[in-house]
């Protein structure tokens, strides 16, 4: 995992010129990699976090996104692509919560367990950060995020895996929005409802993992929840809810992965800090209009 | 009583068990299409039970059922059902009529499509229902605002008119008076029995407070003592008739207002209590 700002080993730098910042962007493989992936991890990210906001499911998206740190630092431990860290990490996690996590008001009381599993998750992902002696540079790419060194072969999964999730929700969007509104008045009309929250917590896992390999596992409510918040805060239709989200979250992420190439502040806090200044425009936008809507 | 309107259910010396216990047993009832029938009694005397096993959730230990000519569960796709008092707390940003909307297609596979994209027939039709049920529950003005920010009342018809948009022939509710305040548990109870006049749904109603209705209802189901009658509200809420059902002496008295007070049950206190003065 090469690790290091490279404006300055570009040549190049910021010219002001849209379109020669762009093409300078493109010239190199792992900028075009950065892209692709950030492209698909955040179309995914904001349409199944635009569900998880609706279902109040941001606690297990949050226990989810700490169970990606020790996976991605135990792949790295035992000489295993990180990617598979991530994936194995939060859908065993995922699995592990489903019977804990319902969302919505049936929610039970085990948010105390969760937050156990939470702090075990962060200690035990030090210490294998620790005892992968020479990483230690890796540790801060793997909570706040890194651009450089996305490999062919990560992006090509996240990819796929972002395809599978899309296909997903697009065939099961409309009996998961009832579900995620009001479950009883769904059970009452004959949705599988709790076959629905088992499957939205696996997918819920896939895209906190797939995030986590841009945005560090500490910032994927960068992604996952702000762009979708956003959305709600402007739109109250759910059609045109989950097409703002995917269009705030691209927006983010490819200004966010521009400037972080020209800057030497990490990418993870230029998403996170463009996402929240859209998320403080779009809640002061509602409250000018006087709140009602 | 019925003869005119064609039934809709039936239940012949039935008997209900949930894990073993007895609920109630030897319950007949019958529900014309178009009636407006009130489930009464004090909590846990199994007035939930009766919906269930309307709905084919809960299967009989004895006796018989049949809903819309079939047995129980069959034709549920013709039952609207509204689950016990549910709220949506103000941050909830769905509009009233996309939750309708759902209670017509929400079942189904896919995804909702932005409104801006052209509409098939398909599409323009199951508008125009919402619409129309909008209409007929009176919550046409206040379906295009986030269901959090309406009242419980408002709440309330925009749930009925979900449970009603698939053009059910029986409409069950469970407690929807609870939570409300009195004049909104009237005109809910008005809206009722013109949905059962003008679309010629059979509505039953759970409620523990029979007064805000009494004047809309054509019959009510009284369940107590592990037991129910049914018939006309004159016939049921008399002391004779609850005297026997409790096994004690019940009585029940007219408060010049009209309203019914019953008194002296064993176990549950002031069943019908004024509790909204």
């Amino acid at each position: 995992m090469a690790d290091a700002p490279v404006a300055f080993a570009t040549g190049g730098g910021l010219t002001l010129n849209l379109a020669d910042d762009v093409r300078q962007l493109l010239t190199y493989h792992f900028m075009v990699n950065a892209l692709v992936a950030g492209t698909a991890v955040a179309v995914m990210a904001a349409v199944v976090g635009w569900f998880m906001v609706l279902r109040r499911q941001a606690f297990a998206g949050h226990t989810l996104s700490l169970i990606a740190f020790p996976g991605a630092a135990g792949a790295s431990l035992i000489g295993v692509p990180a990617a598979w860290g991530y994936f194995t990490a939060c859908g065993l996690g995922a699995v592990v919560l489903s019977p804990a996590s319902r969302g919505g008001r049936a929610r039970s009381a085990e948010t105390a367990a969760i937050g156990t599993v939470q702090a075990l998750a962060l200690g035990a992902g030090f210490l294998f950060v620790s005892l992968y002696h020479g990483l230690l540079n890796g540790i801060s790419g793997l909570l706040f995020g890194t651009f450089v060194g996305i490999a062919d072969g990560q992006v090509t999964a996240l990819i796929v895996v972002a395809a599978v999730a899309i296909a997903l929700v697009a065939v099961a969007g409309r009996p998961l929005l009832f579900a995620s509104l009001d479950d009883e008045g769904a059970a009452a009309a004959g949705v599988p409802v709790r076959a629905l929250g088992a499957g939205f917590l696996l997918l819920l896992g896939l895209a906190v993992a797939a995030t986590a390999q841009i945005t560090g596992t500490l910032l994927v409510f960068t992604l996952l929840v702000t762009p979708a918040a956003t959305a709600q805060a402007l739109t109250v239709r759910p059609g045109a809810g989950l097409v703002l989200a995917v269009a705030i979250s691209l927006l983010v992420t490819w200004l966010g992965l521009g400037i972080a190439y020209f800057s030497p502040l990490p990418v993870g806090f230029w998403i996170t800090s463009l996402s929240f200044g859209l998320y403080v425009l779009a809640r002061a936008w509602r409250a000018l209009r006087g709140g009602r809507r | 009583m019925t003869a005119s309107r064609p039934e809709v259910i039936r239940l012949d010396r039935a008997e209900a068990a949930l894990g073993g216990r007895r609920v109630w047993s030897d319950v007949s009832l019958e529900v014309g299409a178009g009636e407006f029938v009130a489930v009464l009694g004090p909590n846990g005397a199994g007035k939930s039970t009766l919906l269930k096993v309307i709905l084919g959730l809960v299967p009989l230990a004895a006796g018989t059922a049949s809903v819309l000519g079939e047995r129980p569960g069959a034709r549920n796709e013709s039952i609207g059902y509204l689950p016990q008092r549910r709220e949506f707390d103000p941050s909830v940003r769905v509009r009233g009529v996309d939750l309708v909307r759902l209670g017509l297609d929400g079942g189904r596979w896919g995804i909702p499509l932005p409104e801006w994209l052209p509409a098939g027939n398909g599409r323009r039709r199951a508008a125009a229902r919402v619409g129309e049920t909008l209409e007929l529950v009176g919550a046409a003005a206040h379906a295009e605002r986030p269901i959090g920010e309406l009242s419980g009342g408002e709440q309330q018809r925009i749930l009925i008119a979900q449970a009603l948009v698939r053009g059910p022939r029986v409409l069950m509710l469970d407690e929807p008076l609870d939570s409300l305040d009195l004049p909104s548990q009237r005109s809910v109870a008005a809206l009722l029995q013109r949905i059962c006049r003008i679309e010629n749904v059979a509505v039953l109603l759970v409620t523990h407070d029979v007064n805000p209705i009494l004047p809309y209802l054509d019959r009510v189901t009284y369940f107590a003592g592990a037991s129910a009658v049914a018939g006309r509200p004159e016939d049921v809420i008399t002391s004779p008739a609850l005297s026997k059902l409790y096994g004690v002496p019940i009585e029940v008295l007219h408060a010049s207002d009209g309203r019914l007070v019953v008194v002296g049950q064993p176990e549950a206190p002031h069943v019908h209590s004024p509790r909204h003065g």
